[in-house]
This record gives structure tokens, C-alpha cells and sequence, in this order.
């Protein structure tokens, strides 16, 4: 037997023991990050789930010319300017006769959101019929009623540790056989803009906002970042400026965000005086923030098309336009497109450069353009998650879990791209 | 014991750098120009004292060669030798090498290709490349065919580019092979068949010069075979220019032939006779096999 053979053979074990080590580690690492993932999905979903259903209260609201504060003969205008809420409170007094004291009746009030007015004034601007009538309809229930049916730890706690009291509790017992109570999915959540009152409260203004912006960061980043890419990586002649903008370039990709969004306020709002809390300085601030990540990418992915394609086409007599555009783009294309999700994901979680060119206004209106004023759904998440209400801990939940759906919709968007463009050579 | 000693100096690697030098230079020192007529009466391209710099290296030393109308001529030389860098330069694909200079006359019909009014687009249709590697566009063999003529529009009709992409794979003898799968991706065929297919795809612009880098160093006999069956077919219409590390090919497909050597051409000439009858000792110890 060789002397190889036989240091080979006392080093075997060794080197084998190493690598189960090695596969052992690897294992437990992957298991590990499944593990925080599960835990860290369970529990936001968990949390959110109640944001998801609503509370809706039945009521037989009294459309009486009295009660609603009208003439014998009301035209359009004094119809829509009806004291609706009068009748709404008249509704509740008639189910509770009992209540008396102007503290209760406050209480009882309070069981229904403030929404209820409007919906039984849109019922009556669409039927003018029901006036002199006692109309029934379901309302949307407020929050503090909504949150305490929903949440079973809350019912076990004493009266005097939560905000929904045991006389209040009693009239919920008494709707509840009276079969006026309800649940059903929460639209609101989705059809709202932000609001003070955590039942009117949805994402739809966040939602529509982190639309509009990533659309601008898209439209500027994607093209610039695309074009600079191929510019350093074909055309630019390797000199001591090309470095110099190769090593911003770079610098920029690690340059923290809030400083773009300080750079936002200076040059955007106050000297180009483009509007404040708008997605269109957002979305420019974004990609400012997101240009290096896919100019970084999409070299990289023009740098691994083998020369020997673009050889090809130059030999033919291609201009180096052509040979780019025809084949080098093409075959680069699914490298550039992670990069530019990976960017776009970036943008969509981006918080603290919005806070500085004020997207963390309180917006109730959902925005129309680029230009309204508006939040986003990491701000949104933000605003929401620093509210005392329990029922905002609940749509901050929900609010991530959006997010997080409109992440994975878009990075299954992605790799739908990256299908269509991957070809082999 | 406390003495330093040196650790023994490493003679033999010394020995063996001191023994390259001479080497190289005893054979460069052998060189005192082309032997050979590198004139030829109907010149297709004319290259007069062509120098050609990567940065401060110097891979060409003052090339002088005619490539005659319809000749195949055949570049020999060992690995490193410019060959392949003195064709590149035909039709200007060094430009793509940024540290690349070349310097020198170069002619195609009188026309000088690196004159700032040539355009590198017309001079790439009129002089294809076909490179070492086969490198079919991952896209379907119609369209590898069809992007020359397309860029170039040169043809007016649909009809028109099917029979130019049917005419140049029958000339590349690849027709009877894929007629069937045209619109099956070029990279799924063999090595051999990709490398026709890049002959076709080169021959379908219609060019007057063929280059062609080593295009068989990566085929198997059979493959290597066939492509040689083409070029000797091709050289009746086109002017061709072939590197090759096979002396049989060039044996074998070639009119004359170009004998290459540290960036110097030693030795030009028919074929039959740098063969049989190689005039520089250089190109004699290398056709012999004593280098290479």
C-alpha cells in the first residue's frame, strides 16, 4: 500500500465528518429562517384577522318630518340637509326606552358609528318615498362595540380596565337577541381613505398612493437605470470619470434613505416647488433611492451575455445600437428585471424619505393623480400603529398584510417576466 | 548555529528564464522579412505594414498581405502568433477591444477600411466573421439567418427572405437538415450543425469576404468534415480567409497559404509548396511539427 493511499485513508472520516457538520449547519439555518418567517406571518396574520369583519347594527330608523326637522313640503336641498342624526339617535332611544340621563343616552349614541347618519341620508336621497315612514337598516356598529364582540381576552377583563362598559354590554346582549346584530366583511377597509374613527378607517388612500408612486419611480427609474447600465457597460470608454461616476454609483446604493428625502424637501419642494405630500415627489425621491440598485443590476446582467452574441451580430454589420437592442437586451432583460423588483420592493417599504416631504399627513381623501396629496402604505402603517384605539392595532395588522399581498403580487408579476424573457444559450 | 545561511538560490528557474529568452529571440533573429510574394495580381484586399497594439504590447510587427479575388487563403501559426488578431482587424472587430490600435494600410477593392469616412457597418456586410465558437442568437434558425438581410433590408418581401435564408443554408449544406424545424431554436442543434448555421447566417448578407476564426477548432471530425466540403465550395465565389491550427485544413481547403510567427508573417505562398517545400527554417520546423 502507497503512502497516499494511506494518509487518504486517516484523513477520510475527518473530511467527511466536516461536511456533515457543514450540511447540518445549513440545515438548521434554512429551518431557522422558516421558523422566524411562519412565526412573523402567524402573528401579523393572527392580529389582523379581526380588522377583516365588521360590525353592522339594525336599526328602525324613525324618517319623520319631526324628527328629521322638515317642512310639509321639502324640496331636494332640505332633504339632503335633513337632521339625519336625530333620527338615527330616535332609532336607538325607541329599541333602550329606558335609558334617561343624558350621560347613558350619550353611551347609547355612541353604539353606532358617526357613518350612520349618512347612510340613512344616502337611503333617503335615494328613495324620497321613505320619508314619513319608519325605515329599517343595518349601520355600520362603532368600533368600541365592534372590537369587544370580536375579542374574547377582552371580555374577560373587568369592566373598569376596558372602554366598552358593562351597561353597554347589556344593550349589545339585548341587539344580539333581538338578532340586530351582524358580521360581514370589513369593505370599508378597502373603499376608505384614512379616518379619526377606526371603523371608517381603510387603506384605499395608502393603497392608491403606493400605486401612484411606485408608478413614477417606475417610469423614471427603469428607463434612466436601464439606459445608464448600458451606456457604462457598451459605449463609456474606461476612463478615470467613468470610475469615478462607477464608484457613486455604488456609493449612492448605500447612502441611507431619509437623506434622500432631506435632498427631496431642498430641491423638489422648495425650489422646484413641485406639491407636497404628492406621489409624484415621492416617486421621484424613490428613484433617486432606487436607480443604484438597478443600474448595479442591470450591469451585472448585461456583463454576463456572453461577447460571443453581441460578436455576432457586430460581425454581420449590426450598429452597436442593434446588436444592444436586438440581443444583448434581450438576454439581459431577466437580470435586469429582478433588480429592478428587487428596487421597486425597496421603494414599496420605504418609509422615512416620505416622512420628510410630508406623505405622513392625515389624508382622508383617496388621491385622484400623481399630484393630490397622499400616504403610503408603509406611512399608513406608521400612522396607524402610534393610534391608542385597539381596533387600530388590529387595521395596522391588516394594513401590513395588504402590503405584503401587493409585495407578492408584484414579485409573482416578476418572475411572470422573467419567464417570458428567460431563453438559454 | 547561529549563523545565518541563505536559503539556496532556485539556479534552475533562473536557468530556465535565461534559457527562453534566447530561444525566442535566436528565432526572431532568424526573421528578416516575408518570404514569399505576398502581392497577388486581382487583390480582394491589400494590407501594407500593419502594426496592431494591445496598450503597449505590440501583437502585429508590420504585416504586408493581398487577399486575391476568390482564393482561400489559409493562416498558419503557432498559439499566440496574431493570426487570429491580423484577421480580426479585416474587418475591424478589433474595434470592440478598447486598448486595441492598429496602424498600417488596409484596403478592400482600394478602399481604405480604417478611413474616417469608412462606415464599420457597411464594411461588416461587405467582410463576415465567422468565429472560433459557434454562436447562434438564442432565437429560432429562421431568424438567425434572416437578421443580416433584415438589419441590412435586403429584402423587400417575406418571400423574398425565405428564399435567401432557403438559399443560404442549402449553400452552408444545412437545408436538408432543418428545413423541417426552422422555427426551432438555433441553439438546439449539434456543434457542427450551429456552425453552419453561422456560415449561413454570415453568407446570407451576401458578403465578398468571408473571415473565418478557426471554425472548426470546437467540431469533431465529421462536422470539421463537412465544413471544409463548404469552404472549398464557397472559395469559387468568395474571397476567403481561414485561421486554422490544423495543417491538414489548410492543406486541404486552401490556395495559399499565410505562415505566422510572433506577430511577424514569415512566410507566404501557394499551398502545395510552403508544404512541401516551406522556404524558412521557422516555417519548416513548424509544419514539421518541431513547435506549435
Amino acid at each position: 500500500m502507497t503512502q497516499t493511499t494511506e494518509t487518504v485513508r486517516a484523513s477520510l472520516a475527518k473530511r467527511y465528518a466536516r461536511e456533515r457538520r457543514f450540511h447540518m449547519m445549513g440545515l438548521l439555518s434554512v429551518m431557522a429562517s422558516g421558523a422566524f418567517l411562519v412565526l412573523l406571518l402567524g402573528n401579523i396574520v393572527t392580529k389582523a384577522l379581526p380588522a377583516f369583519t365588521t360590525t353592522y347594527v339594525k336599526l328602525d330608523v324613525p324618517l319623520m318630518p319631526d324628527v328629521l326637522r322638515l317642512d310639509d313640503n321639502p324640496d331636494a336641498d332640505a332633504i339632503a340637509k335633513a337632521r339625519y342624526n336625530r333620527a338615527v339617535r330616535q332609532g336607538l332611544l325607541d329599541l333602550f326606552p329606558e335609558v334617561s340621563s343624558r350621560s347613558e343616552k350619550r353611551a347609547l349614541y355612541q353604539l353606532v358609528s358617526a357613518e350612520a347618519e349618512f347612510t340613512v341620508a344616502e337611503a333617503v336621497a335615494g328613495d324620497p318615498e321613505l320619508i314619513g315612514t319608519r325605515h329599517s337598516l343595518w349601520v355600520l356598529a362603532d368600533d368600541d362595540l365592534d372590537t369587544y364582540r370580536k375579542s374574547k381576552k377582552l371580555q374577560a377583563v373587568p369592566e373598569s380596565d376596558r372602554r366598552f362598559k358593562d351597561f353597554q354590554v347589556a344593550w349589545l346582549d339585548e341587539l344580539k337577541a333581538q338578532e340586530r346584530i351582524k358580521t360581514t366583511f370589513n369593505w370599508v377597509l378597502f373603499q376608505n381613505g384614512d379616518s379619526r374613527e377606526p371603523e371608517l378607517a381603510g387603506v384605499r388612500g395608502a393603497l392608491v398612493g403606493s400605486f401612484y408612486t411606485l408608478i413614477v419611480t417606475l417610469a423614471l427609474s427603469f428607463p434612466i437605470g436601464v439606459a445608464a447600465a448600458i451606456y457604462l457597460e457598451s459605449f463609456a470608454t474606461r476612463n478615470r470619470f467613468t470610475d469615478l461616476i462607477e464608484v457613486n454609483i455604488n456609493n449612492l446604493a448605500a447612502v441611507p434613505s431619509i437623506v434622500f428625502g432631506l435632498l427631496g424637501v431642498a430641491v423638489f419642494i422648495n425650489f422646484l416647488h413641485l406639491p407636497r405630500s404628492a406621489p409624484l415627489v415621492g416617486g421621484i425621491v424613490l428613484s433617486l433611492m432606487t436607480l443604484p440598485t438597478i443600474i448595479i443590476a442591470s450591469r451585472a446582467a448585461i456583463k454576463s451575455v456572453p461577447p460571443s452574441i453581441a460578436d455576432a451580430a457586430l460581425g454581420l454589420g449590426a450598429s452597436r445600437m442593434q446588436a444592444i437592442t436586438h440581443h444583448v437586451l434581450p438576454l439581459a432583460m431577466p437580470g435586469i428585471l429582478t433588480g429592478t423588483i428587487i428596487g421597486m420592493a425597496q421603494a414599496l417599504g420605504e418609509t422615512a424619505p416620505l416622512l420628510m416631504i410630508g406623505m405622513v399627513a392625515f389624508i382622508v381623501d383617496v388621491p385622484q393623480g400623481i399630484t393630490d396629496p397622499a400616504t403610503v402604505l408603509p406611512v399608513q402603517v406608521y400612522l396607524w400603529s402610534d393610534s391608542p384605539e385597539r381596533a387600530f392595532t388590529e387595521r395596522t395588522s391588516a394594513a401590513i398584510v395588504v402590503l405584503l399581498v401587493f409585495l407578492v403580487l408584484m414579485n409573482a408579476f416578476a418572475v411572470y417576466l422573467r419567464k417570458r424573457f428567460e431563453r438559454s444559450w | 548555529m547561529s549563523t545565518y545561511t541563505a536559503p539556496p538560490t532556485p539556479s534552475t528557474e533562473s536557468a530556465a528564464t535565461t534559457a527562453e529568452a534566447p530561444d525566442l529571440d535566436a528565432q526572431l533573429a532568424s526573421f528578416t522579412g516575408t518570404v514569399g510574394d505576398v502581392r497577388v495580381a486581382d487583390a480582394k484586399m491589400s494590407m501594407t505594414d500593419v502594426d496592431v497594439h494591445y496598450g503597449t504590447a505590440q501583437a502585429i510587427h508590420g504585416v504586408s498581405l493581398d487577399l486575391g479575388k476568390n482564393e482561400v487563403m489559409a493562416m498558419i501559426g503557432p498559439s499566440g502568433c496574431g493570426k487570429s488578431t491580423f484577421l480580426r482587424c479585416l474587418n475591424r472587430m478589433n474595434d470592440t477591444i478598447e486598448i486595441c490600435n492598429v496602424s498600417g494600410s488596409l484596403t478592400l477593392d482600394g478602399e481604405d477600411i480604417y478611413d474616417r469616412s469608412q462606415d464599420v457597418v457597411l464594411l461588416r456586410a461587405r467582410v463576415g466573421i465567422v468565429f472560433q465558437k459557434p454562436n447562434p442568437f438564442p432565437k429560432t434558425i429562421y431568424d438567425n439567418v434572416a437578421y443580416g438581410p433584415r438589419i441590412h433590408g435586403l429584402a423587400s418581401s417575406k418571400s423574398t427572405l425565405d428564399d435567401i435564408v432557403e438559399q443560404s443554408l442549402r449553400r452552408a449544406s444545412l437545408w436538408e437538415e432543418v428545413k423541417d424545424r426552422l422555427d426551432k431554436p438555433g441553439t438546439g442543434l449539434s456543434g457542427g450543425q450551429q456552425q453552419r448555421l453561422c456560415i449561413a447566417r454570415t453568407i446570407a448578407v451576401s458578403p465578398e469576404v468571408i473571415l473565418m476564426d478557426e471554425p472548426c477548432s470546437a467540431l469533431d471530425p465529421i462536422a470539421t468534415a463537412k465544413i471544409e466540403e463548404l469552404i472549398d465550395e464557397l472559395g469559387k465565389n468568395y474571397t476567403i480567409a481561414i485561421v486554422t491550427h490544423s495543417m491538414q485544413q489548410a492543406a486541404r481547403v486552401s490556395d495559399r497559404t499565410a505562415y505566422f510567427h510572433l506577430g511577424r508573417l514569415v512566410e507566404v505562398g501557394v499551398t502545395n509548396d510552403i508544404f512541401t517545400n516551406p522556404t524558412h527554417q521557422l516555417t519548416e520546423n513548424y509544419i514539421t511539427g518541431r513547435f506549435g
